[in-house]
């Protein structure tokens, strides 16, 4: 079995040529064979690819999806985003699990089913949903879920749970997939028809600075949310100094509430695809990218078909179209659950076969990036607009959307509304119109951006979504009246402390007693001192942590303070001298009372 | 070699040309407080104490280079009340009885706090179960007082030649692991640099604390970085 | 002339440590006779308070429901109160159980660790025994704390410094080499 090991394991290193930066393909390709990256495994890659054992299980450690113990054959991962608490999530985990007859986290005695959960899978238009290996199953209810295990049961293959399809190229044979689309809205960039080749055709019309140029002059920015000018981004990256330059695209979309990458790189994946090519001719590069979120594994087969589709076409490899010279190839990387792979250098030392530890800064990936070259990292959506600004023109691009925000943004609408899905809007919409859109009604609050960026408040629905007043990645979240502020804001916290990387103090430990602040005032036990300090300490951390992580994480934290107002008198109060309301002290002395068998007399 | 000339609080330092404003600071004969920089390591940029605006924008100054003309703060109330607050956070992260640890009094975590005459943590301990290494014959490493600063993982690859430590998991169950199942495990020597680069009692030679009496130890009277203040006031 | 501040005292959680440090004022103890009048204080052995107090001195933490409730009756008692030592602020020794569950503490303490003579395998539960807290509480999670003195045990002078200037109604910061945790 050792010897096994040892060899398969040999094996596997050896097809990604022993060498440590492809260490992410290595450790997934051998948890895929032996359901773990044990020990003895850690040590067999660290000979293999001239490492240490210690620099493998840091990276084995790091990941969601990857484990050091063993894992059942099977493992059901139910997304656990407040979506999909508020679909349900809390009666199908219970249902599961009593049907797998064990807890949240644990494997099933013959070692067949592990039971665990996962933050935002992308599928908050579908809640409740769960990744089953890594296939999905959507809109779960405690009897589905109660099914699903006495199939998996039965046949152990999570492929056979597929029974429905669902539309458009989920229904491709490399997919077959019960994910919907959702498209409630098609707009003019994205869902528009699209000739492959045609954008990359005009684009080698021209000299790659002009390409450039007509991006700047579309006044491109950044989809996946920061909304850096993407014409600038490449111009960085064309005039940087060294020889080797790489396009990455970030299919990295973790944003709690996002999925529109999702419906792009299922139904636009030329139109990407070709971005990329278009980016790597402007810059001077040969070879792209695609950073895939572990969640979207069951898009890989089909994404390296078009991939192969593309290259006999010539529209990626050599000479593409015909143009001498201009070589473009383009490979997945898979991620393996860890939201901090979004932050864009965190995603580069991920494809470097690192921990998801963003990089410090300078220099910036455009200046030095994957392994020390010129880099731009540019989103999903991103490279969509990309292909059609090169066909369509700049200006035709810069006529849509708001003056300083050009175009169209294709947005996820999920939570307390009738129609959740995909929305490509122009730029310059409002918060209202977007409530009345999904069919939203009661609408007490939205999160514009996911909880990285701002919760607002009814005063606030007049705002436009654009970069200069309510900027977005593209989550939209709506929340009714009777949803309690401060508890999202809880949650949210929750979810930035286990998706943080723990490299720098204020996001490491500044969460954590935030959630805790957060928690005393949720309990009652809050005075007004209190909501000072959240505030506080909410500031502490965006302005002292290291990367976008920290700083966005109390930003829930913060909208929940602003709309709190007048609410906040039935959770703080000035207190009388005597024990802190935290102090519980029939809490403190419960486990002695069980043990000695008597009741405190002082309680 | 190319200088560029900025200020820190008013005061004109003079850099070498791509020299970090923690080093530049120091050679000028300004203290920023710092705890996971540390001299001949790459900086780490993690523990975030060595903070200063620069230009109005918050920066570690250990990984922050010194540019032309750049207004760099440092003595604020709000940065000495954010440092204070990450040297708050480290003690309750972990669990630092200073009273029986042999680096009381050698500890710069401690001798920080002593510069900024804390008395009591602001925020709750959070009591960590964590281990404790005993397993090398000369050396010990107590997980209850590790900072995560990464100064022995960056000594023992860059000085040591070695490879003993890296950080494993994420978040906050991020934690220092050695190169194998124990410390007993790898080449990990006593004098080794990445003991001596500890700047807690995490990572300790055996048998030779407790050496120095009370009193005569590095920061029993003098608060640290008071060495590089006084080349300021020369 | 105005009737002096009195000053209460107790040890909870602790070893007595910071009430010797007191004592090693030596000759400024009848200074502080002079300035302030001793309540409850193991000092004085004054089982409970004769009246109001400016300033409660606690040493130690809360381990037991019994040093919770002497800890909420010094607050209602003092105007100010003083958590002195590292076990009042930061759980000190007795701290070292609180990632341990109360059960194995017991069975450690009282049943396997070397040297427990207990054929009959008894843990002690006699009703006068208060009950344990399943961890250690330093004051300030307790009851609000108005000022620290660290230390293990805080130096005589700290201690010192610290009353005479909180009598004088303007608490000052430690002096450099009187702040220590050891």
């Amino acid at each position: 079995m050792k010897r096994a090991l040892a060899k398969i394991t040999g094996e596997i290193c050896k097809k990604f040529g022993n060498d440590p930066t492809r260490m992410m393909d290595i450790a997934m390709a051998v948890q895929e064979r032996f359901g773990c990256v044990s020990p003895e495994a850690m040590d067999e890659i660290a000979r293999a690819v001239n490492s240490h054992r210690v620099e493998v299980e840091s990276l084995v450690t790091f990941y969601g999806f990857l484990s050091v113990k063993p894992q059942g054959k099977v493992v059901i991962r139910l997304c656990r985003d407040i979506i999909d608490w508020m679909k349900g999530y809390e009666s199908v985990a219970d249902a599961m699990s009593r049907e797998l007859g064990v807890s949240m986290g644990e494997t099933t005695p013959d070692g067949a089913i592990t039971l665990t959960h996962a933050p935002c899978i992308g599928m908050s238009d579908q809640a409740p949903a769960a990744l089953v290996n890594e296939v999905v199953v959507t809109h779960l209810t405690p009897e589905r879920g109660r099914q699903l295990v006495r199939d998996l049961r039965r046949h152990l293959d999570p492929q056979q749970l597929v029974t429905m399809v669902g539309d458009g190229n989920n229904d491709h044979p490399l997919v077959r997939s019960m994910v919907r689309n959702n498209i409630r809205m098609r707009g003019p960039v994205h869902f528009a028809d699209f000739e492959p080749g045609s954008g990359l055709r005009r684009a080698l019309t021209l000299k790659p600075m002009d390409v450039i140029r007509e991006i700047k002059e579309s006044r491109l920015r950044g989809r996946g949310g920061a909304g850096f000018p993407a014409g600038l981004k490449w111009e960085m990256a064309a005039n940087a100094p060294g020889g080797k330059r790489y396009v990455i695209c970030n299919a990295d979309e973790g944003e709690p509430g996002t999925f529109k990458d999702r419906v792009l790189l299922t139904e636009c994946t030329g139109q990407l695809l070709e971005g990329m090519a278009i980016a790597g001719y402007a810059v001077g590069s040969d070879t792209g990218i695609i950073y895939l979120r572990g969640e979207y594994r069951y898009l890989l087969p089909y994404l390296e078909s078009v991939i192969e589709e593309r290259l006999r076409r010539g529209f990626l490899g050599r000479d593409i179209l015909g143009k001498k010279g201009f070589r473009f190839d383009v490979r997945v990387q898979m991620g393996a659950g860890a939201y901090i792979c979004g932050e864009e250098t965190a995603l580069i030392s991920s494809c470097e076969g690192l921990p998801g530890v963003p990089k410090n800064r300078p220099p910036f990936p455009p200046q030095q990036g994957y392994l020390g070259c010129p880099t731009i990292v540019n989103n999903v959506e991103t490279l969509c607009c990309v292909s059609r600004i090169l066909l369509e023109g700049a200006a035709w691009f810069a006529s849509m959307g708001s003056p300083r925000t050009t175009g169209t943004k294709v947005l996820s609408i999920c939570g307390d509304c009738r129609k959740p899905g995909v929305y490509e809007v122009p730029f310059g919409i409002s918060a209202r119109e977007l409530i009345e859109m999904s069919e939203a009604e009661n609408t007490g609050t939205m999160l514009i951006g996911g909880p990285c960026r701002q919760m607002i408040g009814s005063e606030r629905f007049g705002g436009r979504i654009c970069y200069d007043d309510l900027a977005t990645g593209g989550a939209i979240l709506i929340f009714n009246r009777a949803r309690n502020k401060l508890e999202i804001a809880e949650h949210y916290l929750d979810f930035f402390i286990e998706e943080s990387c723990g490299h720098c103090t204020p996001c490491r430990v500044g969460l954590i007693l935030l959630k805790k602040a957060v928690h005393k005032v949720i309990e009652g036990a809050g005075e007004p001192s209190d909501l000072a300090e959240m505030r506080d300490l909410s500031n502490f951390i965006i302005r002292m942590s290291r990367c976008g992580l920290g700083q966005a994480a109390p930003n829930p934290v913060l909208g929940a303070l602003e709309i709190f107002g007048d609410l906040s008198a039935g959770f703080v109060a000035e207190r009388k001298p005597g024990l802190l309301p935290e102090f519980d002290l029939s809490k403190a002395v419960i486990d002695a009372e069980m043990r000695v068998g008597r009741q405190s007399k002082i309680v | 070699m190319k200088t560029v000339t900025f200020t820190i609080d008013g005061k004109i330092v003079r850099a070498d040309k791509g020299q970090t404003i923690l080093k530049a600071a120091e050679a000028a004969g300004i203290y920023i407080p710092r705890l996971c920089a540390c001299k001949d390591l790459v900086p780490h940029g993690s523990c975030r104490v060595c903070s200063v605006r620069v230009n109005g924008r918050i920066q570690a100054s250990c990984v922050q280079t010194a540019a032309e003309g750049a207004i760099v703060e440092s003595e604020t109330d709000e940065l000495r009340e954010y440092r204070r607050n990450i040297i708050d956070m480290l003690f309750v992260e972990g669990n630092h009885f200073c009273m029986f640890c042999e680096k009381s009094g050698f500890c710069e975590l401690q001798a920080l706090a002593y510069r900024f005459g804390i008395t009591a943590p602001k925020y709750r301990l959070l009591y960590p179960k964590r281990d404790i290494d005993l397993s090398h014959p000369e050396v010990y490493l107590d997980h209850n007082r590790c900072i995560l600063c990464g100064r022995c993982v960056r000594a023992s690859q860059d000085l040591d030649r070695k490879n003993v430590f890296q950080f494993v998991e994420r978040g906050c169950r991020k934690r220092l692991q050695v190169n194998g199942e124990a410390l007993s495990d790898t080449d990990l020597r006593a004098a080794d640099q990445a003991v001596s680069a500890c700047p807690v009692g995490a990572l300790m030679r055996k048998r030779v604390g407790y050496a120095v009496p009370v009193g005569r130890r590095p920061y029993d009277e003098v608060p640290i970085g008071r060495d590089i203040e006084k080349k300021g006031e020369e | 002339m105005a009737a002096k501040p009195r000053i209460a005292t107790v040890s909870l959680a602790g070893c007595f440590g910071c009430h010797m440090s007191l004592l090693d004022l030596d000759e400024r103890i009848l200074k502080l006779a002079e300035l302030v009048e001793f309540d409850r204080s193991p000092i004085n052995d004054y089982k409970d308070f004769r009246a109001r107090c400016a300033v409660g001195v606690v040493e130690g933490g809360c381990c037991t429901e019994e040093n919770v409730h002497v800890l909420e009756r010094f607050r209602k008692q003092c105007d100010l109160l003083v958590s002195i030592g590292e076990c009042a602020i930061s759980g000190g020794i007795p701290a070292m159980r609180n990632n341990i569950p109360l059960r194995e503490c017991l069975e450690e303490a009282y049943l396997k660790s070397p040297g427990v003579y207990n054929p009959g395998g008894v843990i002690p539960n006699d009703p006068e025994i208060p009950l344990l807290l399943h961890r250690l509480y330093p004051c300030h999670e307790v009851v609000k704390i108005d000022l620290f003195i660290p230390g293990c045990p805080p130096p005589a002078d700290a201690i010192w410094d610290a009353l005479v200037s909180l009598l004088a109604g303007r608490p000052a910061a430690p002096a450099y080499d009187r702040l220590k945790y050891d």
